[in-house]
């Protein structure tokens, strides 16, 4: 589903992040990235989801080569990205118009994004927090409610940015049971070896720009 | 976001002690506003276009910035030689073009211009930072400096986390339409942005009170005199009094 050959990066000071990476994700594969802080790792997702362009190599998503806007938009309907800081993906007002946010966006109605909350929020038994304002949730809450605001729009791929920074034992738990029944195939990037163990099949480390095995 | 990107260079304003260049621009501003003689007028835009030649600036850039200054302008030439009162020149599909009307656009273009080029060659030549340590030497109330500082801290800061909200948006399919979901989102999106600022400043003084502060700045930079900025603002202040003896000589248009 998502290839990415000799992929190479640089920013516009000149310093090179990724230096001819490879990386692909099969149906139903659990992948764990890692590596040191500024090894590129966020860089690299970005990429995957279309926001930064690679400076050469090949990207390969769902059997296509993506390469305006309007291709990633594709991309970006069939892979979910949750952000490494909830507060970066809330914007609504409350939980139930940032939830229906995806679905609108994806042409679904009025009535059916409604469903779609509700359904959602109810299989990740958050139900309660329907009419919640987003800017007050509690930092778990608010890590589940963004979860929640991507698994609205069915995303066959989920990629997580450090998911679990900063969540509570039992909170960890809960995510790790809503992500075994909702999101089969994923992407997590995480510092957290202990989380990483319980969450993905293998785990991959980003330093000094490719990929290799733990 | 970069907003200071004149402030790099070695050109003769670049060198320049920050509170002389203040002090000119206010000067130079605050006649070529009240100038109503357009010789003055025009020594006002020579002085400016001078200021920005003798600056070594990437003189595209410029021109972008004076093409915003120019965006309102235009706004003016399309009302005020109508709108004006005098001698009507011209018809124009029932409207009357009056001769006082565009000598009045003339002048607000020839003084914007002016002072919009001085602001850039002088006060852009300078660092923020330089520039708020000048205004607390030249004391300036410091709360409107702290204000100021504080803008150009957070803005970028803000701008930031407009961008991280606007790329989870992409990233969940949203495409702009004239639609009142379009509509709606982008009120959230602005929305959230008050709320989230508002809240950072909070923080921020939180912050700032348990270092200590107690409403100054202190300031590690002093700046010096040298001969070159003492010959400068005399010249300046020659430049600036002979465009006020001009306003108020006669024999001139």
């Amino acid at each position: 589903m998502i290839q990415l050959e000799k992929i190479r990066f640089s920013y516009p000071n000149g310093t090179e992040v990724l230096q001819g990476l490879d990386l692909s994700c099969g149906p139903g594969e659990r992948i764990g990235i890692t590596g040191p802080n500024g090894s590129g790792k966020t860089t690299l997702l970005h990429i995957i989801m279309g926001l930064l362009r690679p400076t050469s190599g090949s990207l390969i998503l769902f059997d296509r080569q993506p390469a305006s806007e309007k291709d990633f938009r594709e991309v970006r309907a069939r892979t979910g990205f949750v952000f490494q800081d909830a507060d970066d993906q809330l914007f609504c007002p409350t939980v139930a118009e940032d939830v229906a946010f995806g679905p609108r966006n994806l042409g679904k109605s009025s009535e059916e994004a409604h469903e779609i909350v509700h359904r959602t929020l109810g299989m990740m038994g958050i139900e309660h927090l329907e009419r919640r304002v987003t800017y007050q949730l509690s930092g778990g809450e608010k890590r589940l409610v963004a979860l929640a605001t991507v698994l609205a729009m069915a995303p066959e791929v989920l990629i997580l940015d450090e998911p679990a920074a900063g969540l509570s034992e039992d909170s960890v738990d809960h995510l790790l049971s809503v992500l075994d029944s909702h999101a089969k195939t994923r992407i997590i990037v995480s510092h957290d070896r202990k989380f990483l163990d319980r969450s993905v099949d293998r785990t991959l480390i980003l330093d000094k720009g490719v990929l290799t095995f733990r | 976001m970069h907003l200071e990107e004149f402030a790099e260079g070695q050109s003769f304003w670049h060198r320049m002690d920050p509170r002389v260049k203040i002090l000119g621009v206010i000067g130079f501003a605050l006649v070529t506003a009240l100038a109503t003689r357009t010789t003055v007028q025009a020594v006002a835009i020579l002085v400016g276009f001078g200021a920005i030649a003798t600056a070594q600036l990437d003189l595209k850039k410029v021109a972008s910035r004076m093409a915003v200054v120019n965006g309102f302008v235009l706004f003016l030439w399309i009302f005020l030689p109508f709108t004006t009162g005098g001698r009507g020149v011209a018809q124009i599909g029932g409207l009357t073009l009056t001769a006082e009307g565009v000598l009045l656009a003339v002048s607000v273009t020839l003084k914007a211009n002016a002072i919009a080029a001085a602001t850039i060659a002088l006060l852009g030549t300078s660092s923020v930072f330089d520039l708020v340590h000048a205004l607390i030497h030249l004391r300036v109330p410091e709360r409107l400096v702290q204000l100021f500082f504080f803008c150009y801290r957070y803005i970028s800061v803000i701008h930031m986390e407009y961008v991280r909200l606007r790329n989870s948006m992409r990233l969940r399919c949203f495409t702009p339409r004239t639609d009142l979901h379009t509509y709606r989102s982008f009120a959230f999106l602005l929305g959230m942005l008050f709320v989230r600022s508002f809240d950072r400043s909070e923080r921020i003084h939180q912050a700032m009170v348990l270092r200590g502060f107690a409403g100054t700045f202190w300031t590690l930079d002093h700046f010096h005199m040298h001969g070159r900025d003492w010959i400068t603002l005399t010249g300046m202040s020659l430049l600036i009094g002979s465009m006020i003896l001009l306003q108020f000589l006669g024999g001139f248009p």
